[in-house]
């Protein structure tokens, strides 16, 4: 067989470095992005990536930091992948630093660490508060370096549009769209990374980019792949709220001290910086004095949530509240903080280093996502080269970064995704090379009606949509969506209001089906584009509130009052949602979470009364 | 004139290398709007100022918090992103005008506000900005850094590839060969970096020919329109500086 040809979708983090690792193993890379990859959503990343270096001689360590993930994942994540993840922190932060990231140094010229969310260890690597980006370009660089060896092929401004599955079940390639040219076309090769993100567009503002639409996995989950948990996504408890996006303020924030506080009267109309101490109100230092303003972030959005919406004790009875940082030093901030900051100056208008800032809850990350599998070794470590590690439950297919599943169970630690993203990349690339190197047959032999036929497919779908008439606008159809999802299925979730939310979801779905573009546009056609993804976001929603809905307990993100506690002898299982055409929607298994290192115990980081 | 609704006059373009034309939009006002938000209104109602249907205008975004580059394009005659265009600030630019929204000049449209600027990468590949390391096998912690230069180079590092410094510049145009600020302070970047300062000499090569530092023509719009306040005229006077030592360097060594 000829070098191994993998195609990678989606050219953040977790794509970048698949590609890296696939080009070093000798396999050509065919990376597909619809936008220039150093444009995608990892740039918006801010405060950090976690990794035990323990460089402050506080004992930190690995197993540590593993504890910590599994913990905050509120035992609903497999631990192999995750106790591998934690182990290959430190070297991937040390690979970073050798690419030339500029991550912040001590007075020593060594890398700084700060603190974060969910541990009490100073654990984060950052640089300034656009770590994110930071990562990314360094990536990008790395990558640009292999495009011109030769080694891998940019598709930028393509569209992953499904993949070519032959009869034996097995994915031979891709169909992708160019968005510029909106040409249709099949792409052999022998196995595709999916590596696209979340789906933060289902919830219409979110904090994340507005290519995160979820359309690439929705895609391959009606072919049949299983997508797993997808009823647990993160509220961020800290964006600026924003009239076209909810724009993220970095956890770094509290890290570097940010106190989170209302007046303790809403009738309170003095500004913030003239109530004097007594009369503030410091909700999570008080509830949590051993991690502060630093509990996990389903915990601080529900406190804050609480606050506003159940005790009506927002800043003037509206939903905000303060986050202080004025008692930094502005040198400090600025070193440290900058890029966050600056964000919340130009939108907002405020200078946050004179002013506390006014924030609330967002939506910000899906823990769950494609599955996929793993395997172990003897001793119960995650084999990271076996080439059925990382892959979806469709031969050929993986899937890494926040499209997938595996690393953060029922909440994410903040700065674990850059590590998540970076490492699930790490390990997919060579997972993939390893299983084209050993078919039998590759992509290239298989017969080309098997291309034709998913090219005509997906063509059909494109070219009735353009030739409707009489439907209605997707953009109007995706704000309904996302108004039903925010209110029924983020930070409380009621079965009623599910129940409802599911019935109001099958309404939409024929709606978003008749969708039309109403734009004659040959090329660049971005209403066409948006008309064709959106019948499959819908049918991603309805996998997020059907897992929802089963799901009887409170767990990390998904919190239920009428089931306020954790129930691990039912519900300590994976959901897994298959499509089923006869229903037009999923339909939902369960697999026991793999607990082999660590024991369950209760989550209550310390509360009392807990 | 606060609360009047949004008048937008936007340069459309069918497709590449097809004239252009002005359309006149209208839309009511909400508190803390951007240009983004605009244009979505436009999506989800597509019709011109008379009530005339018409198709929706392409432009090209993702972050919406002025990190990613994408959105950017000429507003109200001034190159900056989007995103960050808040309809309050800059209706007080024109009072009584419509805000005019047009695609940048220096690249080619590909439809409306949507421009290819895949020549600003294939200038990041010529000056190979990158670190070239050996692998990414495991090799310990890279080299440390003094604090104070850690600094300096990561303002260098938010470069976002954006285009408003070469739009802005007088040398750069789809005829002339010069290969902007953006790329050539990137040379100054991986040049100061321990490890990419084994390999400066080749970025220097490739700055040194035609469409080189010597194209600059000292004309500092860039500095003013960079969103991201990169120092581009220090980084091209660094970067002259290192030229020229290397063109006589190279002489003598001849």
């Amino acid at each position: 067989m000829a070098e191994p040809r993998v195609a990678v979708i989606g050219g953040g983090l977790a794509g970048l470095m698949a590609a890296i690792r696939i080009a070093e193993k000798g396999g050509k890379v065919l990376l597909f992005s619809v936008v220039p990859v150093k444009r995608s959503h990892s740039v918006c990343a801010q405060g950090g990536i976690n990794g035990a270096v323990n460089t402050k001689g506080e004992g930190d360590s690995v197993l540590q930091h593993f504890d910590d993930t599994v913990y905050g994942g509120d035992f609903l994540g497999d631990q192999p992948p995750i106790k591998a993840m934690t182990a290959n922190a430190p070297r991937i932060i040390y690979l970073l630093d050798r690419m030339g990231v500029m991550f912040n140094r001590t007075p020593e010229g060594l890398l700084d660490f700060r603190r974060f969310g969910g541990t009490l260890y100073n654990r984060t690597a950052f640089a300034g508060a656009t770590t994110g980006q930071q990562l990314l370009y360094a990536l990008d660089e790395q990558v640009r370096r292999h495009e011109a060896d030769g080694k891998v092929e940019k598709f930028e401004n393509w569209e992953y549009l499904s993949s070519v599955i032959d009869d034996e079940g097995v994915a031979r390639g891709i169909v992708a769209q160019n968005l510029s040219t909106m040409e249709i076309k099949a792409f052999a090769c022998d196995a595709t990374i999916i590596a696209t993100g979340g789906p933060g567009r289902i919830f219409g503002k979110s904090t994340n980019s507005m290519i995160c639409t979820g359309f690439a996995a929705a895609s391959l989950y009606k072919q049949g792949a299983k997508y797993a948990n997808g009823e647990f996504i993160q509220i961020h408890p800290t964006a600026i709220p924003g009239e076209d996006k909810l724009r993220l303020m970095s956890e770094s924030a509290r890290g570097e001290g940010g106190r989170v506080w209302v007046p303790k009267s809403s009738s309170d109309t003095r500004s913030p910086r003239q109530i004097p101490e007594a009369e503030r109100w410091y909700f999570l230092e008080e509830k949590y004095p051993k991690y502060g303003n630093l509990v996990p972030r389903d915990i601080a959005s529900r406190e804050i949530h609480r606050v506003c919406y159940k005790l009506k004790l927002g800043i003037g009875g509206g939903a905000k509240v303060y986050l202080d940082l004025t008692h930094k030093p502005r040198e400090v901030l600025n070193k440290k903080l900058g890029g966050i900051l600056e964000i919340y100056e130009k939108f907002v208008g405020v200078d946050p280093r004179e002013e506390p800032m006014q924030i609330f809850p967002a939506v910000h990350y899906s823990m769950g996502g494609l599955w996929v599998g793993y395997e172990t070794k003897a001793d119960g470590e995650m084999d990271m080269t076996h080439p059925k590690t990382h892959m979806t439950s469709i031969p050929g297919v993986y899937a890494a970064g926040e499209v997938d599943h595996l690393y953060h169970g029922a909440n994410r630690l903040g700065a674990n995704s850059l590590l998540s993203c970076i490492f699930s990349g790490d390990v997919a690339g060579p997972a993939s090379v390893a299983y084209a190197k050993g078919l039998a047959k590759g992509a290239d032999s298989v017969d080309k009606s098997i291309f034709d036929r998913e090219v005509k497919r997906m063509q059909t779908e494109v070219d009735g949509i353009a030739a409707r008439t009489g439907g209605e606008n997707p953009f109007k159809i995706v704000d309904e969506l996302g108004y039903m999802m925010l209110s029924e299925c983020t930070i409380e979730r009621y079965n009623a209001g599910l129940k409802t939310t599911r019935a109001k979801l099958d309404d939409l779905q024929a709606r978003a089906d008749r969708a039309i573009a109403g734009d004659s546009g040959k090329v660049a056609n971005q209403s066409l584009r948006f008309a064709h993804q959106l019948p499959y976001l819908v049918q991603l929603a309805k996998v997020m509130v059907d897992g929802a809905l089963a799901r009887n307990e409170s767990r990390g993100a998904h919190y239920k009052p009428d089931f306020e506690k954790r129930d691990d002898e039912n519900w300590m299982a994976t959901t897994l949602a298959q499509f089923d055409a006869k229903a037009n929607g999923p339909s939902l298994s369960y697999v026991p979470v793999d607990a082999r290192f660590i024991k369950p115990r209760p989550r209550t980081y310390g509360a009392p009364g807990n | 004139m606060a609360n009047e609704p949004i008048k937008i006059r936007i340069k459309r373009q069918p497709g590449p290398g097809v004239a252009s034309s002005w359309v006149d939009f209208e839309m009511p006002y909400r508190a803390s709007m951007n240009v983004i938000s605009c244009l979505m209104e436009i999506q989800r109602n597509p019709v011109d100022a008379s009530g005339k249907p018409v198709d929706p205008v392409s432009w090209d975004c993702s972050c919406l918090e002025e990190v990613c580059g994408s959105c950017t394009m000429v507003i109200n005659g001034r190159v900056r992103q989007s995103c960050s265009a808040l309809v309050d600030n800059i209706r007080k630019e024109r009072p009584g005008e419509p805000i005019s929204l047009e695609p940048m000049t220096k690249f080619p449209v590909v439809r409306d506000l949507c421009v290819d600027r895949s020549r600003m990468f294939e200038s990041l590949k010529k000056v190979k900005a990158w670190i070239p390391i050996d692998g990414t096998h495991d090799l310990g912690p890279g080299p440390r850094m003094n604090e104070v230069d850690r600094a300096e180079s990561y303002k260098l590092s938010e470069c976002m590839t954006c285009g408003c410094c070469v739009e802005s510049c007088p040398n750069y145009n789809e005829d002339s060969k010069f290969i902007g600020p953006a790329a050539i302070s990137q040379v100054v970047l991986f040049n100061s970096h321990p490890t990419g300062a084994m390999n400066a000499g080749e970025r220097l090569d490739a700055i040194m020919g035609e469409g080189g530092i010597t194209d600059c023509g000292n004309a500092q719009n860039c500095v003013n329109v960079c969103p991201k306040s990169i120092p581009l005229t220090t980084s091209i006077a660094k970067a002259s500086r290192a030229t020229s030592v290397r063109m006589i360097t190279n002489l003598f060594d001849r």
